[in-house]
Order: C-alpha cells, then sequence, then structure tokens
C-alpha cells in the first residue's frame, strides 16, 4: 500500500467517522465541532487529488467563517435537546426517503465511474489548480459565475430586509456621530480669577 | 567535509529531514517568542518611564524564563463543570495553526519548509483557523466572562478576515500570484517597486486588521481584562494558560513577517537599484548590503516593535466602533483601490505595465 493510499484510507475513516457522530452526539456543540472536523478532513483529501483550490476554500470559507457563526450561534441558544430528539422514529421514513434520494442523485451525477480507489493521474500542466480554475471562471464560464453571484447578493439583501427591525424608542448609538466629536464639542475653558480668601 | 556532510544529509530519510527543518524552524521561533515577551514588558515600561522586569538575570535578561518555569510548575485546573476533552484541546487548538502557518513563510529566495503554489491562501485558511482555540476555550470553561470573549472574539475575527483578505487580493492582483517567493520576487529592482507604495491604503488595512486578527491592544476586547476580567482564558492555569499566550506572540511575530513579505520586499534590500553594482560586491558590506535575510528580519522587527507601540499608545476600542471600522470603513476601503487597482491593470499604469 502506497503512503497516499494510506492517508486516503486515513482521512476517509476520520471524514466517516465525524459524520456518523455529527448526527449522532447529544450535545449541538459537539455536533458542531464534528462537522468542522468533517470539512477540515474533507479538504485535505480534496488537496490530496491536487484540487488544493478547492481544499483550501473549503477550510477558508466553511471552517473559518461559517461554522464560527453556526457555533457562534449554537453556543448562545439554549437548545433542549430531549425536545430536538423526540419524533425521531416518527420522522424516520421521510429522512431515509430524503437521504436516499439525495443518494441517488449524487451517484447519477458523479457517476459509477469515478468511485475508484487508486488516486487519478497528476495533471499533465505545471500551472496551478488556482490558476486553471481561475482562467476558466473569469472566461469560459463567467455568466454562470456573474449570476452565482448575483443571486448570492439578492439572498443578503432579502435576509437583511427580513431580518431588519427599527425598534423606536431604543437609545441608540451611532458611532460614526461619536468619532466625529471635537474637543471644542464637549468642553468648554472657563478663565476666572482667583478668588480673594 | 560540507561534501560529506551533504551526502549524509541526502542519504537521510525524506521524513527525517522534514522534521529536521521544522525543528530548525521552530525553534528560533519559540525563542523569539520567549524573548517577545520581555521585550513588550521593557518596552512598554520605557514607554511609560518604569523600568520593567529587572531583577532576574543582568536587565532583566532571564526573566522569560523564569515565567516558564513558574508556569510549567503550576497546576492545570479544571473547572469541575467544564467540558474535559474540549478545554483541554482549546490550547492546542489556537497554538497548532498559529505553528503550521510558517511552514509557507520564505525566509531568502528559496529558504522555505513548503514552496507551495497556494501559500498566501493557506496562510489565509490557517489564521481563520485559529479562532477555534478561543472560542472552544469559551465554550469549554463553562463561564460567561470565558463565553463573552469567545463570543466576541469570533464575530471579531470574522468580520476583519473580510478586510484581510481584500488587501491581499490586491497583492494577489499585483504579483499575479499566491506563491509568497514569486510575491516578493515581483517586487524586485528598489524600493519604489515594493507594493506598499502602489497599495497604501491596502497596507493600513492589513496590518489594522492584523492587529485585529491577533485581539490585540487596541482592538483586545477579547480578553478585556477591565470587563471581563481576562474573556476566554480566564478559567485556565499553569501551562494551558501559556499555550494560549504563545498562540497569541507567534501569531504577532507571523503577521508581521507576513506584512514584510507582501508589501515591504521581504528579504529585498531597500538598497537595490541605488547603489552601483559594484558595491554589492565588497567582501562583508556587500552581503549586508544585498538582498537577504537579515533584511526581512529587520522589517519584520519593526512591525513586531509596532505591535507594542500600538499597545502602549491607544486606548481599547469599544465593541460597536470595532465593527464599524472593520464593516464600514476598511471594507469600503479595500474594494475601493481594488477597483483602482483595476483600473490602472487595464491602463498599463505603474508595476503592473508588463
Amino acid at each position: 500500500m502506497s503512503f497516499q493510499l494510506a492517508m486516503f484510507y486515513i482521512f476517509s475513516a476520520i471524514l466517516v467517522g465525524a459524520a456518523a457522530a455529527m448526527i449522532t452526539v447529544r450535545n449541538p456543540v459537539h455536533a458542531a465541532l464534528c462537522l468542522v472536523l468533517a470539512f477540515f478532513t474533507s479538504a485535505a483529501l480534496w488537496i490530496m487529488m491536487e484540487a488544493e483550490f478547492l481544499g483550501i476554500v473549503l477550510v477558508l470559507v466553511y471552517v473559518g467563517a461559517v461554522m464560527v457563526l453556526f457555533l457562534f450561534v449554537v453556543m448562545m441558544l439554549d437548545v433542549n435537546i430531549a425536545r430536538l430528539r423526540e419524533g425521531f422514529i416518527r420522522f424516520l421514513p421521510v429522512g431515509a426517503l430524503v437521504a436516499a434520494a439525495m443518494a441517488v442523485v449524487m451517484i447519477m451525477v458523479v457517476g459509477a465511474r469515478h468511485f475508484r480507489i487508486e488516486p487519478p493521474a497528476p495533471a499533465a500542466t505545471d500551472v496551478g489548480n488556482t490558476e486553471m480554475l481561475g482562467r476558466l471562471i473569469y472566461t469560459e464560464y463567467v455568466y454562470p459565475f456573474e449570476l452565482a453571484a448575483v443571486i448570492l447578493l439578492v439572498a443578503i439583501v432579502a435576509a437583511i430586509t427580513l431580518t431588519l427591525r427599527r425598534r423606536p424608542g431604543t437609545r441608540h448609538i451611532d458611532p460614526a456621530e461619536q468619532v466625529k466629536v471635537k474637543r471644542e464639542d464637549r468642553i468648554r475653558i472657563v478663565k476666572m480669577e482667583a478668588e480673594k480668601k | 567535509m560540507t561534501e560529506s556532510l551533504m551526502t549524509f544529509w541526502n542519504e537521510l530519510p525524506v521524513l527525517i529531514q522534514i522534521l529536521v527543518k521544522i525543528v530548525a524552524l521552530l525553534l528560533p521561533l519559540m525563542g523569539t517568542v520567549a524573548y517577545y515577551t520581555l521585550a513588550e514588558r521593557k518596552i512598554i515600561g520605557y514607554m511609560q518611564v518604569r523600568l520593567g522586569p529587572n531583577r532576574v538575570g543582568p536587565r532583566g535578561a532571564l526573566q522569560p524564563i523564569a515565567d516558564a518555569l513558574k508556569l510549567v510548575f503550576k497546576e492545570i485546573i479544571i473547572p469541575s463543570n467544564a467540558s474535559r476533552l474540549l478545554f483541554l484541546s482549546a490550547p492546542v487548538l489556537a497554538f497548532a495553526p498559529a505553528l503550521a502557518a510558517w511552514a509557507v513563510v520564505p525566509f531568502d529566495d528559496g529558504m522555505v519548509l513548503a514552496d507551495i503554489n497556494a501559500g498566501l491562501l493557506y496562510i489565509l485558511a490557517l489564521t481563520s483557523l485559529g479562532v477555534y482555540g478561543v472560542i472552544i476555550a469559551g465554550w469549554a470553561s463553562n463561564s460567561k466572562y470565558a463565553l463573552l470573549g469567545a463570543m466576541r472574539s469570533a464575530a471579531q475575527i470574522v468580520s476583519y478576515e473580510i478586510a484581510m483578505g481584500f488587501a491581499l487580493v490586491g497583492v494577489l492582483m499585483a504579483s499575479g500570484s499566491l506563491n509568497l517567493g514569486e510575491i516578493v520576487n515581483a517586487q524586485g529592482g528598489g524600493f519604489w517597486n515594493w507594493f506598499i507604495v502602489w497599495l497604501f491604503p491596502l497596507f493600513l488595512v492589513y496590518v489594522i486588521s492584523g492587529v485585529a486578527e491577533t485581539n490585540r491592544s487596541p482592538f483586545d476586547v477579547v480578553e478585556g481584562e477591565s470587563e471581563i476580567v481576562a474573556g476566554f482564558h480566564v478559567e485556565y492555569s499553569g501551562m494551558a494558560f501559556a499555550v494560549f499566550f504563545l498562540a497569541e506572540y507567534a501569531n504577532m511575530i507571523l503577521i508581521s513577517a507576513l506584512t514584510a513579505l507582501l508589501f515591504l520586499g521581504g528579504w529585498l534590500s531597500p538598497l537595490q537599484g541605488i547603489l552601483p553594482d559594484a558595491a554589492f560586491s565588497l567582501p562583508v558590506i556587500g552581503w549586508l548590503l544585498d538582498s537577504g535575510i537579515h533584511w526581512l528580519l529587520i522589517k519584520t522587527a519593526f512591525f513586531m516593535f509596532a505591535f507594542l507601540w500600538y499597545r502602549a499608545t491607544f486606548p481599547r476600542y469599544r465593541y460597536d466602533q470595532i465593527m464599524r471600522l472593520g464593516w464600514k470603513v476598511l471594507i469600503p476601503v479595500t474594494i475601493v483601490w481594488i477597483f483602482v487597482e483595476g483600473v490602472l491593470v487595464a491602463l498599463k499604469i505603474g508595476p503592473w505595465s508588463a
């Protein structure tokens, strides 16, 4: 067994274990951390396939930003674990159906021919993965790329307008106003004669 | 002699070679971290007209060693309701990325542990992992002050990472590479080719968000001694506490070295293109004047000093002001400058004319 293959099996075992733990552990914070581990090991697998850009961006975006905010929310919430787990049996058939449908779709899209053990042959060019992706995204696929960006922008605007509430009567502080304050606005120097004893 | 050494080196298994290189990188780094803490106390002491530590060794020179010994022998107290495994793994999670990021930092032309194509992305990804140590420490301690510190840290680091990433996009556009060695070589030919000249706003953004990313004063609301005692590491003692400190200082040195590499030409000499070529071939002075690792160390040391300087100079930012600075000032500045840079590239002005 080559070194690369051994690493593949180690990372895959960690990935499957972390994914299984993520849906079975009781504590939501532990579940989120298991998901982080799963992301991290799948990034390692991608890097082994010479897709270093995708791997590093997975760590940067999902592990470094999305999961941090996820943890942020999970830690602040007082999640009632017992209530989350009730109805597990009742929803199991629906859940299993959805999972099976997703698995079938994935297999049809990805194709069974890619399920193989030996690593793919190294790329013929010495141009990096990052550079190749950049060339493709900004030339051949520029319209799909821009469309995806616009859809994301619309989603951001929608999320903000849905959750933004203006509550009248709160003592709102505007730091932009505060940092503009000059010394003259706040203090007044008064010259006084010394008082007689 | 050197030949036999080289053959001996090449005979060694690759794994041993890599391990030796890692040790050769980390030992000086750890020494620098230890003496950086002493430098901090001394320099801030002088800035505040105090003496600083001066009891252990000549002029306090052995103070870091005394501190380390004291921390090693202290008991590590685990709060009874803490999540044990996470509580103990948090310092490791804070420390490991701070060290692993050094793998792609070049010290001289070709003098780098791992010369990978996506070096800049790797650094960005690893520095964003450091936040997990802080968040997990805050949550696993089961203390409200620690949790408050962790929440502040999560919000602050995620916000400033965006500004930092955009500043790096500017560097990437100017150099056309993600490899740190190639980024430095793209700045060759004299100090007017350094990226600080054309990317000055991005340089400022990078330095400011670097201070925020390392949770240093004036952005140290994560620790906020006067508000939340010590923030995320309030429940830690002994070596577990020390590891958080080591991570913080290693990160400060990393950000300083990166600023030097990305904006100030790394190991390139500022005298390039000014002095005649004959000056560089003088026996000893020529080596000193020419590009080399010593220039990188000098530039790094300046930014390391600046970190201490900020701490002695600025009052702590308020939390909402930190968020305003990150989102409403730094990010717009970077976007505008990336646009300006794009126009300059399109019109072939400046160093991008080629």
